[in-house]
């Protein structure tokens, strides 16, 4: 086995260090290492949006990152999108569409979600379709998520 | 074996799958000319680390190359666009990589930096079959450069996939054209992904633009020109037949595409 590499990076705004195998992915350490299982791994292959996290405000899938790679980065996952336990208006607009069922899909689709919405404030429900094309849901045929994003978007729109 | 890691949307599925065991992985993202584009000449120089996503938002690439630009775009996902490169589509040596034929297209060079020195080589010359390239053992791409364009001209690149997202080329066309001042075609390239083991550079196709305003006869010769051209496998994704003519529909679409373009539409 090679020798563990050291990597010193920032986690939802924290400092973090860990020691990682050289072709550990990113998901891995998170989720064995660090303890944050928030982020999923679905195919683990970069086909279905699970995992995603952002890595220096873009948008990942961390399954597709190694975590050697994460030195000096700024990494955020869906532990660091509640603020002291209260959701943002994103997270609540799933509870109220229903958004999810099984909810493996909806870290990462929130992740991704964020990160649209931090791009494009006025996006159009295709828009948001492509965007999340690779985040795969198997339980709710996608339109009461792409209704919670819509309507999030509508609400932040008007408090902004 | 050592190998390059850009933004590893390939390498790292194919070290997870077993297909591929490096003994070494060299991250190029920490070289910070990498991630670079530079205006050159007229062109620009993409790094080969900079990401689909950060070449989207490059508003200068964007209106010199439209094509390649929405070739690039049309990698994976949103997450796969956040990392994948072009160098890396290009290095994979699929077949079907969206991006090659637009860049063949936008006459594209890449420069290769190795032990002696650098060199740089037409785009077409790297894939030399499924899975393989021309770089020789310590040699790497550090960038795309994609030149100076003439005025009145336009590119394009359309693929067929079954979906609307996240799926890959069936066939792939991109179109590079040039007008005179009249309208005519001056210059002219076609090339296609996905219908032989090597993107193919369809000289015929071209020749059959050149020297005409682009009509309905010209565009008919150049399909027809693209279809013979074809070289493609049965497989899934789609039959011979099927490649065959549809790398002729999405060539004359994409000319039509490209023409727009260079008609500053």
């Amino acid at each position: 086995m090679m020798d563990g590499i050291h990597v010193k990076t920032t986690i939802n705004g924290d400092a973090v260090e860990y020691v990682c195998e050289p072709d550990e992915t990113l998901l891995d350490v998170l989720r064995d290492r660090l303890g944050l299982t928030g982020t999923k791994e679905g195919c683990g292959s970069g086909d279905c949006g699970a995992c995603s996290v952002t890595v220096d405000g873009r948008l990942i899938c961390s399954c597709l990152m190694l975590g050697a790679e994460a030195q000096g980065h700024e990494i955020a996952t869906i532990e660091g999108m509640a603020e002291g336990g209260k959701l943002t208006t994103l997270q609540q607009k799933f509870l109220d569409h229903a958004g999810l069922q099984c909810g493996i899909c909806t870290p990462g689709i929130l992740v991704a979600a964020e990160a649209l919405l931090k791009k494009n404030a006025s996006p159009t429900e295709t828009e948001v379709r492509y965007w999340l094309a690779g985040n795969l849901c198997r339980c709710t045929g996608y339109d009461k998520i792409i209704r919670a994003v819509m309507d999030a978007a509508s609400d932040m729109r008007r408090s902004a | 074996m050592a190998r390059v890691l850009a933004g590893g949307t390939d390498l790292i599925v194919q070290m997870k799958s077993g297909r591929l065991e490096p003994a070494l992985v060299v991250d190029v993202k920490r070289i910070p000319a990498m991630h670079a584009i530079t205006a050159e000449g007229g062109g620009y120089r993409i790094g080969a680390a900079v990401s689909c996503a950060a070449l989207g938002e490059h508003k200068g690439v964007k209106s010199l190359w439209p094509g390649v630009v929405e070739a690039a775009k049309l990698i994976g996902s949103t997450q796969v666009q956040g990392r994948a490169t072009m160098t890396g589509n290009l290095c994979n040596a699929s077949p079907a990589a969206d991006s090659v034929p637009a860049l063949m297209a936008a006459n594209a060079t890449v420069r290769v930096v190795g032990k002696s020195g650098r060199r740089d080589v037409p785009v077409a010359d790297i894939q030399t079959a499924p899975g393989k390239t021309s770089l020789a053992k310590g040699e790497l791409i550090e960038s795309i450069f994609l030149p100076a364009r003439s005025p009145n001209s336009g590119d394009a690149y359309l693929r067929f996939i079954p979906r609307t997202e996240m799926d890959i080329a069936v066939v792939g066309a991109g179109v590079g054209l040039t007008l005179d001042s009249g309208g005519t075609c001056t210059a002219a390239r076609v090339a296609l992904c996905a219908v032989g083991p090597r993107f193919i550079l369809v000289d015929a196709a071209a020749k059959a633009l050149i020297g005409t305003k682009i009509d309905a006869a010209a565009l008919g010769k150049a399909a027809a020109a693209a279809s013979a051209a074809c070289q493609p496998i049965d497989d899934k994704r789609g039959t011979k037949e099927f490649r065959i003519k549809v790398a002729g529909v999405l060539t004359r679409r994409a000319a039509m595409k490209a023409l727009e373009r260079a008609r500053g539409k």
